[in-house]
């Protein structure tokens, strides 16, 4: 009786610790995802040129968007007990739309330098 | 096949996207999907000027495991770059391109944006060359080779 008892015993605080592991994890992945939005946040506010802080928000586009989506897919994918991949077609579309306001943004800049003759790199042609 | 499905990359994308997005795979979600799949490729073609050709699964595989990791390293290099207080030495480098098919470009377009610390500034009218805002810039053509090598190269083996 008493060995049936410590092997359920045994198997509970094994569930546990695979659990908290799992929990964890998650919580790891989602906090460098936090993180990195952060600091990407910090770089649009104290960069100096419009182009250099241009670059800073991409930090929370890539690793932070991907980070919160692979926690969330994950997390999800535990409580639900099926796999449950949504939440990462979120980068796909990041990626696929973030390119578009960069450039507009970034051509929007260069014709404006140019126009007021500050410095700028010459038209390509 | 060639009418019903104009854009067959593009509709096994939308339905699988559409099978994924909905809560239950049944019939009439596979139904649906499937009708999705058909009519919308064929309604937004006059949206893609020129046919899409994607070859070589593998090493499209093979770019995008490599822009995920140099992206990973990008994000550390900027946010040690943001973080720190010294002086940046930002300025724009251009690159001359060797790739024409738009969709490779448009790739490329998103290659660049998802790696911090590169940004578009701006392409060529006859797309011979592209202007690249660097944040950190400390050796130009080696940026301009890297990209060439590990970005142009297989966009062009894929693409045209």
């Amino acid at each position: 009786m008493s060995d049936v008892a410590s092997a359920v015993l045994r198997l509970a605080l094994g569930c546990l610790v695979l659990a908290m592991g799992f929990a964890l994890l998650i919580a790891v992945v989602a906090l460098a995802g936090a993180v990195a939005a952060l600091v990407g946040s910090f770089g649009l506010l104290s960069l100096r040129s419009f182009f250099q802080r241009v670059h800073a928000p991409t930090l929370a586009s890539t690793v932070g968007t991907w980070s919160i989506a692979l926690a969330t897919a994950l997390q999800q994918s535990l409580v639900r007990d099926q796999v449950f991949v949504h939440a990462l077609l979120v980068p796909a579309f990041v990626a696929v739309t973030a390119p578009i306001t960069t450039i507009f943004l970034m051509r929007a800049a260069t014709f404006r330098r140019r126009v007021a003759g500050e410095d700028a790199p010459p038209p390509l042609g | 096949v060639r009418r019903l499905l104009p854009a067959p990359v593009l509709s096994v994308a939308l339905f699988a996207v559409w099978l994924s997005l909905s809560p239950t795979v049944d019939a009439a979600a596979v139904l649906l999907g499937a009708l999705v799949a058909v009519v919308a490729p064929a309604l937004t073609a006059p949206l893609r000027p020129t046919p899409v050709h994607v070859r070589r699964p593998l090493v499209a595989a093979r770019l995008l495991g490599r822009v995920i990791l140099d992206s990973l390293r990008s994000n550390v290099a900027v946010s040690t770059a943001v973080s720190s207080r010294r002086a940046l030495r930002s300025g724009f480098v251009r690159v001359p391109l060797d790739v024409r098919d738009p969709n490779a470009l448009a790739v490329l377009a998103m290659i660049v944006t998802a790696t911090p610390g590169t940004a578009w500034a701006e392409l060529a009218h006859d797309r011979s060359a592209l202007l690249l805002h660097v944040l950190s810039l400390e050796d130009g053509p080696g940026l301009v080779a890297t990209i060439k090598q590990r970005y142009e190269r297989p966009l062009m083996e894929i693409f045209e």
